[in-house]
């Protein structure tokens, strides 16, 4: 799992219908500090994050079909959860 | 999931089996500001995208799972087209 900065959102109609409801945010990692590591990256959202939001990411497929609940999504990185701290 | 932006068609005749019917795309990455990074990639296409599309695409094994038969060696697949990227502060 990584920490992300929300900077964005996507907003696409054409794509596969398991990305259907799901909403794609645009995430900035982070390292300990908060400060801007890296490419930025798209991730599926499921805890309702929003722009400026300090989140948790996993970048790892088979986690990311066990919360969809679907054993063949292409789907590999997504929001878990919005950090409150880090300490 | 990374964006891209469409720049142009690979036509490949002699392929793996599991790819015929794939539509094969050369995708330039793109960060959020939609400039380009890095060097062009190709990618099987799911959303029927064209050139000058912005796409986004996923890697990994994650890519293969994007098309219909799922037992296919893609390791990039466009899995839709984007309207719109809002960056806000």
């Amino acid at each position: 799992m990584i920490l992300g900065k929300v900077i964005g959102n996507v907003v696409s109609t054409i794509k596969l219908p398991v990305y259907q409801g799901y909403k794609i945010l645009v995430v900035q990692p982070v390292n300990n500090k908060e400060e801007p590591q890296g490419e930025s990256v798209l991730a599926l959202d499921t805890v309702q994050a929003g722009v400026g939001d300090t989140v948790l990411v996993i970048d790892e497929g088979n986690s990311s079909r066990l919360i969809m609940n679907n054993s063949t999504a292409p789907v590999r990185t997504m929001i878990v959860g919005i950090v409150d701290a880090i300490n | 999931m990374k964006l891209g932006k469409v720049i142009g068609n690979v036509v490949c005749t002699q392929k793996v089996e599991s790819f015929q019917g794939i539509k094969l795309l050369l995708v330039q990455p793109l960060n959020e500001k939609l400039e380009e990074i890095g060097d062009p990639v190709v990618a099987c296409d799911t959303a029927q995208a064209g050139i000058n599309d912005i796409v986004f695409y996923e890697g990994g094994r994650e890519a293969a799972l994007g098309l219909k038969n799922w037992f296919n060696p893609s390791d990039l697949t466009i899995i839709g087209i984007v309207d719109q990227v809002n960056i806000g502060e």
